[in-house]
């Protein structure tokens, strides 16, 4: 089943056209990523489907509710962590966790459970007790992370998750998402080729908001006729001829 | 549910910063205790404790506007803000959000402010009690402001506007240090258009009980108070469309 049917979903702005007509679908579990250039109208996308943004053309479902008309249903169903850190410095880690559960209506004993669970796989139980504003970069995006999925979002939306973090922040991330995988919906953008050949059951390459293509990374290199994912990146949003 | 929860945050926030504290609750205390010393070594009424005490908890508003300005212009130009767009927080649970967090801490400031005139020698009366409480429809003025001031500006130019352009419009045209007869003129012409010198006479006139004052100083706070958050609601939902 499909989790996000997207149909032809514009966005233009007075003078420039961030997203032209894109249309996909991405199924239930599925970890799709988006990948392009500066500008090529991944967030822009990001921000229709999470009703950050409204769409100039088209429309989105989300398990069957529109961008458009049911936005209040959209947000139940999903959680964002943005490409910059969006955490509140002043709170602690513990209480950044409750803060999300609080606006999400769990109370009481719901909310502590989902708290200790989630510090529980996201590892943040010695750094629970610490001011969210002190945190290292890579504690601070775990902790991103970790107040987007308290919620048991059925979609969840990865702007640039790993951008500027070390290597081995990098790689302890990785290891989150891969175990999402199959669990929720996630739609991940990144600048990072080895982070989308490693993480995606799929990937679209998009260009001057227009969708180039959109298939498995190996199906991708076939089509490059390259071994190499970053390769056939090139290739594809150069228009060399595939 | 939701509002108190995102407004329990906002508290946290502001009254976890020592700054905060330094400035919203003991800058107002220096001036009462500093103006009052300077009163006992002067001959003539300069700074008399009962009408100094009702200008200083004005005046100690403009921290509220500070603190209202801040958080919303830190949290928009983080992405927290933008995160919490994606929740199911609506644009009234927001403006409750961050308004309800610093009406009990302007009346705590008020409070203190009242508790160390009485040491300083004011009269106890039930008046006191309703000075304080009449610095709720006042603190509502003055978060509105923050409110408009957080929505358009950033977390440096707040600083600027807020702390330095509305504590000097605050102080010099709400008549706190000086009578505004003594300028007189267009600059008290000026003074009166506006709110502050209003909220000063306001709270002088509850504490005195001249009660026969009291309603017109209110309606001006009041409509002001209306136009600001009208002014802010907008603001505030321009800025979330924007982002």
């Amino acid at each position: 089943m499909d989790a996000i049917v997207i149909e032809n979903l514009s966005k233009h702005y007075k003078d420039t056209i961030a997203v032209d007509g894109l249309s996909l679908s991405i199924k239930q579990g599925e970890l799709f990523s988006l990948l392009g250039v500066n500008g090529a109208g991944k967030t822009t996308t990001i921000k229709m489907l999470s009703c950050l943004a409204s769409p100039t053309g088209g429309d989105a479902r989300l398990l069957g509710n529109s961008i458009l008309t049911d936005s209040a249903a959209v947000k139940e169903l999903i959680a964002v962590s943005p490409q910059e850190t969006a955490i509140a410095p002043g709170l602690t880690v513990k209480e950044n966790l409750e803060l999300i559960c609080g606006i999400h209506g769990f109370r009481g004993a719901e909310k502590e459970a989902k708290v200790t669970r989630m510090t529980e796989l996201l590892d943040l139980a010695k750094i629970a007790k610490k001011h969210a504003g002190k945190l290292s970069g890579g504690w601070q995006r775990r902790l991103s992370i970790a107040m987007a999925l308290i919620s048991d979002p059925k979609i969840l939306f990865l702007d640039e998750p790993t951008l500027g973090l070390d290597v081995i922040a990098r790689s302890e991330l990785w290891d989150i998402i891969r175990s999402l995988k199959g669990k929720i919906t996630i739609i991940l953008t990144t600048h990072y080729m080895e982070e989308a050949e490693a993480l995606s059951d799929r990937i679209a390459i998009m260009k001057d908001g227009r969708l180039l293509i959109c298939d498995t990374s190996d199906s991708i290199k076939k089509a490059a006729n390259t071994d190499s994912f970053e390769n056939a990146f090139i290739k594809i949003v150069r228009g060399d001829k595939i | 549910m939701r509002i108190l929860t995102f407004a329990g945050r906002n508290t946290k926030e502001i009254l976890r910063d020592p700054l905060n504290l330094a400035f919203g609750l003991g800058f107002p205390l220096v001036l009462i205790l500093l103006l009052s010393a300077i009163q006992a070594n002067v001959p003539v009424s300069l700074f008399e404790i009962e009408r100094l005490t009702p200008g200083i908890t004005i005046f100690g508003l403009c921290f509220m506007t500070l603190f209202s300005a801040t958080i919303i212009a830190k949290d928009r130009g983080s992405s927290f803000l933008q995160r919490l767009y994606t929740t199911p927080l609506t644009a009234f649970d927001f403006i409750l959000g961050y308004t309800l967090p610093i009406i009990p801490i302007a009346l705590a400031q008020s409070v203190i402010c009242y508790a160390v005139a009485l040491i300083l020698g004011l009269e106890i009366t039930v008046n006191i009690i309703l000075a304080i409480l009449f610095i709720i429809p006042v603190s509502l003025l003055f978060i509105g402001i923050g409110l408009l001031c957080g929505s358009i500006f950033t977390d440096k130019q707040v600083g600027g506007i807020c702390g330095a352009l509305l504590t000097n419009l605050c102080a010099w045209l709400s008549g706190i240090w000086f009578d505004l007869e003594l300028v007189g003129g267009a600059f008290k012409r000026v003074a009166y258009a506006l709110p502050f010198v209003h909220a000063v006479e306001l709270e002088r006139s509850v504490l005195t009980g001249d009660f026969s004052d009291i309603g017109i100083h209110l309606m001006w706070v009041i409509l002001y108070a209306i136009i600001v958050l009208i002014g802010a609601i907008f603001a505030f939902l321009r800025q979330m469309k924007v982002q």
